[in-house]
């Protein structure tokens, strides 16, 4: 997948963040190329979520020091929507619901504010119907889930397939699915594990934030990170993620393997 | 201008509610305005009801009736539309369909203000109002299940007091879909009236839409009394009125019946829009569910009242009213209140009430699929309206579009 023609999609240089005065990313620095898929774990609480939360423009948290770029751009100054229109794609861990909105409205602006910012036609309800029931074969999801408001009674798995078929229409340069495996049952797991391999390309690339090898098994990263204390400890390939399935990340406190990944 | 110089200048009493009307304009002359220490007038604007008694009482037939009409929705195919006009007699070109007549005057002396009394509201200022205006009244008796639905559009006259009067009457038995719109103009004010039997078993699903504009005023009375086994389900939405205050007072006669009460007011600018609910079980094993939904945003204020009485006849009752408010302003105000009386001891009564901003979460979650801030906001609330709206009858939201419904 990975190509010579590489593109470096997201630089993120020692980025410090915090929520309520409470610092949780402490100089966390990562790049990612158009092609890759990069896994990203760790322990509960060491900033996976914050890190994900933060590249989409949560108002939530702060920004203390440090830098992201999104093709070149400066990420942090963008707004939310600016983001998602130029190709940063939030997989939530806990979909939300919005009760009284339809999913396919819903569907239909977010995709047509993509594809207005890349400069292609919008759609209209027919065009987007027809986009959609196409898109829909990615994630094998009901076409009755259209019809409904936003997440509302969603089953867990039905959210996460509702997730990827967000990334489907959108088309996103970077995708970060945060614990886009949690809650899901073998089958609804391969379907989702399925679409995220559909939908990568040369040309955009993955994070998949996870805490467990059952994802990676059905999508295997070019490159593993390991979190602690809000940074990233430890780069390597599939095979790390297998080290922490075997020793866990008590593994990562042995001080003598300090020097081991970096 | 006072209540007793207002009264000076209405028409004088005369037509097949000259008596009512003269009782009603003795009541305004003893009673002046509200008593303002009165729990369902202590929050109301003063002045905005001052304003009402300074323009000059419709007394003649204008072309206003037919002002705006190219406007409205067209009626859906299989419904009757009947238009109200303080001075025509809206069945003049209409044919009404079988299974609905108008009242004889023998069933209307019988009729008018019965559920008035058995609703206790007779000796109130806003019917005062009304009777002491309205000229003319809409009786129809309604008897049978499979009837085309029923359209009432009231447009409020410019520069005007206005007044309308309904009764309706369904018979054991009878279905009806009703919806009943009230469109306001520029300076208008308008009083309605709406009076409603429903016999044992019968069955009617009422919208009411109520669209000011400009500066209008509104004060509406719904009277509903029910026998058992009855349904009664009423979808309002009010919105745009400078001072809008809608009153549904429900008994049911005898319990055992069912009544749905939605509500949704939109208020912006400087709008105050009330609703004062009041629902009584003189019977056992009532139920009742409500849900009333209001948006303020700009100044406006925006009042909710519920009472419900459960006395001791009214064992077994099942009540639940839930009151959920959107503040969307700092300067905006939103006043609710749940009243329950409750006598009876073996009875379930639930209520609950919120008030709180639109949700974070779900704006983020919209800004985060590209969708702007206004956008989100403006679909956010779409969705929060779209719960009552949906469920107006006869496709009610034709005139409620909710693009103009809801403005950010």
């Amino acid at each position: 997948m990975i190509s010579k023609d590489t593109k470096l999609i997201l630089d993120i240089s020692d980025l410090h963040a915090s929520v309520e005065d409470q610092p949780i990313l402490q100089g966390v620095n990562l790049r990612v190329h158009s092609g890759e898929i990069h896994a990203l774990m760790g322990r509960n609480g060491c900033g996976k979520s914050t890190l994900a939360k933060i590249l989409a423009g949560h108002p939530s948290y702060k920004v203390t020091s440090g830098q992201v770029l999104f093709c070149g751009q400066d990420l942090l100054a963008m707004e939310p929507e600016e983001r998602a229109r130029l190709g940063v794609f939030l997989g939530f861990q806990y979909p939300i619901e919005i009760p009284g909105v339809s999913n396919l409205e819903f569907l239909r602006v977010a995709t047509n504010a993509r594809r207005q910012c890349r400069g292609e036609e919008e759609l209209d309800l027919f065009d987007f119907e027809d986009f959609v029931i196409d898109r829909l074969k990615i994630v094998q999801m009901d076409p009755a889930f259209l019809e409904r408001s936003v997440n509302e009674g969603f089953s867990g798995g039905e959210k996460k397939r509702n997730e990827i078929l967000q990334m489907a229409l959108l088309e996103p340069i970077v995708s970060i699915l945060d614990e886009t495996d949690s809650g899901l049952d073998i089958d609804a797991l391969r379907v989702v594990a399925s679409g995220v391999k559909q939908l990568a390309n040369p040309d955009n690339a993955t994070l998949l934030i996870t805490h467990y090898q059952r994802l990676l098994n059905e999508i295997t990263p070019h490159f593993v990170h390991v979190m602690a204390a809000g940074r990233i400890l430890r780069t390597g390939g599939p095979e790390l993620a297998l080290k922490l399935e075997q020793a866990g990340y008590d593994w990562l406190d042995d001080p003598s393997l300090d020097q081991e990944g970096e | 201008m006072s209540a007793p110089e207002w009264l000076v200048s209405l028409p004088a009493p005369y037509g097949v509610l000259e008596s009512v009307q003269r009782r009603g304009r003795q009541y305004l002359a003893s009673l002046g305005l509200p008593d303002f220490a009165e729990e369902s007038w202590r929050l109301c604007d003063l002045a905005r009801l001052e304003a009402l008694l300074k323009l000059p009482v419709s007394s003649q037939q204008t072309d206003v009736h037919d002002y705006g009409q190219d406007k409205w929705p067209r009626p859906q195919s299989e419904s009757l539309r009947v238009v109200l006009d303080p001075f025509r007699d809206p069945l003049e070109s209409i044919s009404l369909p079988n299974g609905i007549t108008p009242l004889t005057s023998e069933e209307l002396e019988q009729t008018l203000g019965h559920t008035l009394d058995v609703c206790e509201c007779n000796a109130t200022w806003p019917i005062a109002i009304n009777h002491a205006c309205a000229m003319n009244v809409l009786a129809l008796k309604v008897d049978g299940s499979d009837l085309p639905p029923l359209e009432l559009v009231i447009n409020a006259r410019p520069s005007e007091l206005s007044a309308t009067r309904v009764v309706l009457v369904l018979e054991e038995n009878a279905r009806l879909d009703l919806l009943q719109v009230v469109l306001g103009s520029r300076h208008s004010a308008h009083s309605h009236l709406l009076e409603i039997h429903l016999g044992q078993e019968a069955s009617l699903n009422h919208g009411w839409v109520a669209l000011g504009g400009g500066d209008a005023s509104l004060m509406a009375h719904l009277a509903v009394e029910q026998e058992t086994r009855s349904n009664y389900e009423l979808t309002s939405v009010q919105q745009g009125w400078l001072f809008g205050r809608l009153e549904p007072r429900l008994v049911q006669v005898n319990g055992q019946a069912k009544t749905v009460l939605r509500g949704l007011q939109i208020a912006s600018k400087s709008e105050q829009l009330a609703t004062h609910s009041f629902v009584r079980f003189d019977g056992p094993e009532g139920d009742l569910d409500q849900l009333q939904k209001a948006v303020a945003s700009d100044s406006s204020h925006s009042i909710f009242n519920g009472a419900i009485d459960v006395p001791r006849a009214a064992q077994r009752t099942n009540a639940a009213q839930l009151s959920r408010n959107l503040l969307l302003s700092g300067r905006a105000r939103i006043d609710t209140k749940p009243e329950l009386q409750i006598v009876a001891d073996d009875v379930r009564c639930a209520h609950g009430a919120t008030v709180s901003q639109l949700q974070q979460d779900e704006l983020f979650y919209m800004r985060s699929r590209g969708i702007s801030s206004d956008r989100s906001m403006k679909l956010l609330l779409q969705g929060y309206c779209q719960e009552i709206i949906k469920c107006l009858p006869i496709n009610g939201e034709r005139w409620t579009l909710l693009d103009q419904l809801v403005s950010v």
